[in-house]
Parts: C-alpha cells; sequence; structure tokens
C-alpha cells in the first residue's frame, strides 16, 4: 500500500505520465476508488447505490437511442412509439429495456433509502448526502412523469392533467402557473414538446450533477456501515482505517456481483413481463390520448401510488395537494427530525424500531391503496395509514431524544 | 513600482461596496435575461386563437340523454334534463358546497340553480373542478355502481368528486368549486353554439 499511498504522480512513464501531467487522473482514481477506504461489513443493503448508477446508465443508454425514432408531436407520439416497437430493429428491446428501468430505477432507489433509515445515514456527519439524495429522488420523480407523458397514451394524457393541475391548487397564482406549465388551455402538444425537451436533456443534466455532487459528499465524510459507528476512529500506522477495504478491488468486485444478479432479474421482466402486469406500463397507455374521455380507473405507475394515496385521502383540493407536497418534504428534514445519537437500527430503541416499522408498512399499504379506485372504504384506510406516515415524524422527535438504546461497539462486527 | 499590496494597504470596505454593486447589477441583468426563456412557456399566439366557437344540433336529444362536444379541446357536455330530474334538483341544497354557485365560474346569464339558459338543456365543462379528469354521466338515482344514496349526478372516478345534474358540486369530495358553465347561446330552438355569449357581440 505504501508505494503508492499518498504519492499523486505517476510512476509509469509514457503515455500515462503523460497525462497524468495533464490531469489528475491517477490521483482521482485513487481518491475515489483505489484507495477510498470504506467500512468492511457492508451487507445486501450496500449494493442499491452502485445499482442505482447502473441503472442510470441504462436508461442513459437506451434514452438516447429512442429519441432517434420517436417523434415528440401530439399527431405522432403515439404511432412513433409503435413504430419502434414493431417496425424499428430491436426497437421493442431498448424501449422494454427503458420502461422497465424506470420502475427499476424506483425500486433500486426506494430499498436504497430505507437502508439509510435502517442504519441513520442520514445523520451527522452525511446530512448533506441525504438532502443531494433527495433532491435527487424528487428530480427523478420529476423525470419519470414526464417520461410516462411522452408514449401519450390515456394514461400519458391523464396522468398529465391531474398532475398539473396539482399546481392550480395554489392559492392566487395557481392557475396561472398550471396554464405556464401546459403553455395551453388544456394539455396539447406544446406541452408533449417542452416536457420532451425537460425529459431528455434538462433533467438528465440536473441528474447527473446531483448524482456527482452525491458521491463527492459521500466521499468527503466516507461511508456509513450496519454498524453505524465510524472507521476512521481507529487507524493503523500507515493511518488506513482498520475497518476499512479499499473500495476497488474490494467493493467493485462485490458490486459487480450484485451488478450480475440484478441483470438476470431485470432480463427476466424485459423479456417475460414487460408491462409488469399492468404496473410498470399500465393499460390504458396502449389506447392514444383521448382529451374528451378518462379512463375509468386512473392510477398513476406504481412508483408514484404512495403519495397518489395521500393525495386522495384528504378531501379537500388545497389540503389534499399540501399533505402529498409535504409527505415528501418531510423526508428532508430527516436528519434533525432523529435525535438520537446510535445510528444504526442494530443498537436502538424499541420505539425506533416500532415506528420505523409502522411507516414502511404504511408507505406500502399506501402504495397498494393509490392502485386501487376510491371507493368510500379504501378513503378510509388510505386516511389511516396517511396519519401514520405523519405519525413517524411527528412522534420521532420525542422519543428519539430519550431513547433506550444499546451500547454500540467501537469496532465493526 | 506599485506598493506591495497587504491586508493593511487594501481598503476592503471598497472592495466590498464594489463587489456588493457588481453582484446587484448582476443579478438585475440576470433577472432581465430570464424574461423572454419564462415568457416562452406563456401559451403561443396559435394556441390563444384556436378559441373558435362550436355549433352543434340538439334536435335529436332524447330526454335524459347526454351529447359530448369538443370546445377547444375541452369535452363540452351537454345534456337534455327530464322534468322529473328538474324536480330532484331543487330538493339538494343542503347536500351541496355551493348551492348558489356563488364561488363557481359561469356566465351570469346561467348563475340560476338550474344554472341553465332553458332549465331543459345544461352545458357544462366536463372538466372536474378538482385536478381535471373527465367524470362519469350518472343520471340514474341509485346507479348501480354508485356508493349507496346515489342521487343522480356525475362522478368522478379519479378522486371520488361528484356532482348534482346541474354540475354543483356536492358536500365532503375533493373538487373545490361547481363544474364550469362555458359561454353559449342557442342559435334557434335546435342548434347550440358554444363559445359564444348570449349577449350580441359577445365572445368568451
Amino acid at each position: 500500500m505504501s508505494e503508492q499511498s499518498t504519492n499523486s504522480s505517476a510512476p509509469a512513464g509514457g503515455l500515462l505520465k503523460w497525462l497524468d501531467d495533464r490531469y489528475p487522473l491517477i490521483s482521482t482514481w485513487n481518491e475515489h476508488v483505489a484507495q477510498y477506504y470504506a467500512p468492511k461489513n457492508f451487507n445486501f443493503w450496500y449494493f442499491f447505490g452502485s445499482l442505482a448508477l447502473l441503472v442510470l446508465v441504462n436508461q442513459f443508454v437506451t434514452g438516447i437511442w429512442l429519441t432517434m425514432s420517436y417523434k415528440p408531436s401530439a399527431a405522432e407520439a403515439f404511432n412513433s412509439i409503435e413504430y419502434i416497437m414493431r417496425d424499428v430493429e430491436w426497437g421493442w428491446l431498448i424501449r422494454y429495456m427503458h420502461t422497465t428501468g424506470a420502475s427499476a430505477f424506483f425500486i433500486v432507489v426506494y430499498l436504497h433509502m430505507t437502508r439509510a433509515l435502517l442504519y441513520g445515514s442520514y445523520k451527522q456527519p452525511r446530512e448533506l448526502v441525504w438532502l443531494i439524495g433527495m433532491l435527487i429522488f424528487v428530480v427523478l420523480m420529476a423525470e419519470a412523469f414526464m417520461g410516462y407523458m411522452l408514449p401519450w397514451g390515456q394514461m400519458s394524457y391523464w396522468g398529465a392533467q391531474v398532475i398539473i393541475s396539482l399546481f392550480s391548487a395554489i392559492p392566487l397564482v395557481g392557475p396561472d402557473l398550471a396554464l405556464w406549465i401546459r403553455g395551453d388551455y388544456i394539455i396539447s402538444d406544446a406541452t408533449l414538446n417542452r416536457f420532451f425537451a425537460l425529459h431528455v436533456i434538462a433533467l438528465p443534466l440536473v441528474l447527473v450533477i446531483l448524482v456527482f455532487m452525491h458521491i463527492v459528499a459521500l466521499h468527503k465524510v466516507g461511508s456509513n456501515n450496519p454498524d453505524g459507528i465510524e472507521i476512521k476512529k481507529y487507524k493503523d500506522v500507515q493511518g488506513l482505517p482498520l475497518d476499512g477495504i479499499a473500495f476497488h478491488p474490494y467493493y467493485t468486485v462485490k458490486d459487480s456481483f450484485g451488478a450480475v444478479f440484478f441483470m438476470i432479474l431485470f432480463a427476466l421482466v424485459v423479456f417475460y413481463l414487460p408491462e409488469g402486469g399492468g404496473y410498470f406500463i399500465e393499460a390504458p397507455n396502449f389506447e392514444p390520448a383521448d382529451p374528451l374521455k378518462t379512463p375509468d380507473h386512473i392510477a398513476p405507475v406504481w412508483y408514484f401510488t404512495p403519495f397518489y394515496a395521500i393525495l386522495r385521502a384528504v378531501p379537500d383540493k388545497f389540503f389534499g395537494v399540501v399533505a402529498m407536497g409535504a409527505s415528501i418534504a418531510v423526508l428532508f428534514a430527516m436528519p434533525w427530525l432523529d435525535r438520537c445519537k446510535v445510528k444504526s437500527i442494530r443498537y436502538r430503541g424499541y420505539s425506533y424500531k416500532l415506528l420505523l416499522t409502522m411507516f414502511l408498512i404504511s408507505f406500502v399499504v399506501l402504495g397498494v391503496l393509490g392502485a386501487l379506485p376510491s371507493t368510500p372504504t379504501y378513503t378510509k384506510l388510505a386516511q389511516i395509514f396517511t396519519i401514520l406516515y405523519f405519525a413517524f415524524f411527528i412522534i420521532l422527535p420525542f422519543t428519539s431524544v430519550n431513547e433506550r438504546t444499546k451500547p454500540v461497539p467501537e469496532r465493526t462486527t | 513600482m506599485s506598493e506591495v499590496k497587504t491586508i493593511e494597504t487594501v481598503n476592503m470596505k471598497r472592495r466590498q461596496v464594489l463587489a456588493g454593486a457588481t453582484g446587484v447589477v448582476g443579478a438585475i441583468g440576470a433577472t432581465f435575461a430570464a424574461v423572454p426563456f419564462v415568457g416562452s412557456w406563456q401559451p403561443s399566439e396559435k394556441a390563444k386563437a384556436a378559441g373558435a366557437p362550436v355549433d352543434a344540433d340538439i334536435s335529436a336529444m332524447q330526454p335524459g340523454q347526454m351529447m359530448t362536444l369538443s370546445w377547444r379541446g375541452k369535452p363540452v357536455w351537454v345534456v337534455r334534463r327530464t322534468p322529473d330530474m328538474l324536480e330532484r334538483l331543487s330538493a339538494l341544497d343542503e347536500f351541496l358546497r355551493d348551492p348558489l354557485s356563488n364561488d363557481s365560474l359561469q356566465p351570469d346569464y346561467c348563475k340560476n340553480p338550474m344554472r341553465a339558459i332553458n332549465a331543459e338543456y345544461l352545458v357544462v365543462v366536463g372538466i372536474c373542478t378538482h385536478l381535471g379528469c373527465a367524470p362519469l354521466y350518472r343520471p340514474a338515482v341509485n346507479s348501480p355502481d354508485m356508493a349507496a344514496n346515489w342521487r343522480g349526478g356525475f362522478f368522478c372516478p379519479c378522486h371520488g368528486s361528484s356532482f348534482d345534474l346541474a354540475g354543483r358540486v356536492f358536500r365532503s369530495v375533493p373538487a373545490p368549486t361547481n363544474l364550469e358553465i362555458p359561454p353559449h347561446r342557442f342559435l334557434s330552438e335546435t342548434r347550440i353554439r358554444i363559445g359564444e355569449d348570449t349577449q350580441e357581440g359577445g365572445q368568451a
């Protein structure tokens, strides 16, 4: 280790040296990969960060290829998708990889966020990692929403109608704001065209910048781990953490294994279940958009249903939108709502275990309810679980301050 | 030879003022530069112009029948209400959020309990005032696919808002106001024009 540590100049000559004299190639590689020390006790939950990156790359590559055949106009969009599916060589595969990738992205990101909640990865000193991650999540939702509009099917149209109408609930400026977003008095060609621009250029650019910042912030403070302890506390004579291992080759190999396993599952969906049972691509979206007729049952794609259920649970337009916005916004405050010093759930008290279980169950139940049609019984249920969802954030600051925790080990277990 | 700049010889105060002033001017410039980009998202002249009135022949409508027209890309419904339906409407006030349409959008000549020029024909924009879905027409009392005590009207499947046969919103549903009544007028007994006011020369 010693012959390469901290020395950023290239030992080799030739091209590598030429490059390294002009660009911090080797030092960057060392700082973020070869000599980035991550805790040695990463478990299953730690696959999802690198998997999110993998899915992002998938979305970029397939997305670029889709734009080569897609027509962003109300008159041609629907048919151009069918053209991609039927006439473009391998078009079906590239499109299904993109649509499945969207759902995979959210599966991976939700598990990645669950990991943070389990092991306290949002806590001091990683608040910024969490905040940037939350921004990524919000931009990802916008990206997915705009992408879903592009096929110009019935769900594309009416989904966009509902989501853009959310802005009209804002007092005073709301209706003008919704008009400004649509660029027309109804969802139209203008809306589709601008959402295409945002979906393929603006938001991906923002996503890449945020992902870069997410990783830079993480590498500044170092990764958390299932024990929730700081590995920087105990170092060997060379100043390397005793409980750390170099990201490369140890975690590159581990993450490659995870990536291969993930790709097997991904391929199974792409080839055998590309519509995800009507949840990844909903049935009404195989019908062209009809501005005069709403499908009998409209539900957003599965990854939005928990928030949608919260919206529907409140029988008031303005407060429904506020509740839905708050259900996402409150997550940003996690590092400050949770006042317990102990990070990992392994050593935390029953109150947090109970609260987190309640929160995760509420999230899943709301997700199921949001996909079902609204009936009085389901609305009642959605109201109960909306209260439980928010109860997590309201109770947590009080219980976490005096939590009965277990002793935290000094070193990883 | 100019003197060497040190923290003591630099006039920090002046520097701050100059930097601050530059920042303010820059911010004002950036705001002006943003105007065309923000303004570019407003509806285009083409979109604003596409608002021509629509005519429809209503002579073939049966009592209780609904017809859907497209005006400015929006669904507009014409419902020929039966005397029975009209009678039921007047008994609903206590279940309605805005029975007199004080907080709702309609031309003045339709701000009456039946929300119509001619009570027999309801003309209404078929877009839920909650989040913009097109509600379903379920005129029958206790319609089989509706919840118990259904009073007849429109039901929005998206978020469960319900309206009576005058487009008036019921209480405890998410929609805040009654369905919008578009400007319209009768050209004759059997022809109706959507998008033009009853008064001469007036156009929405």
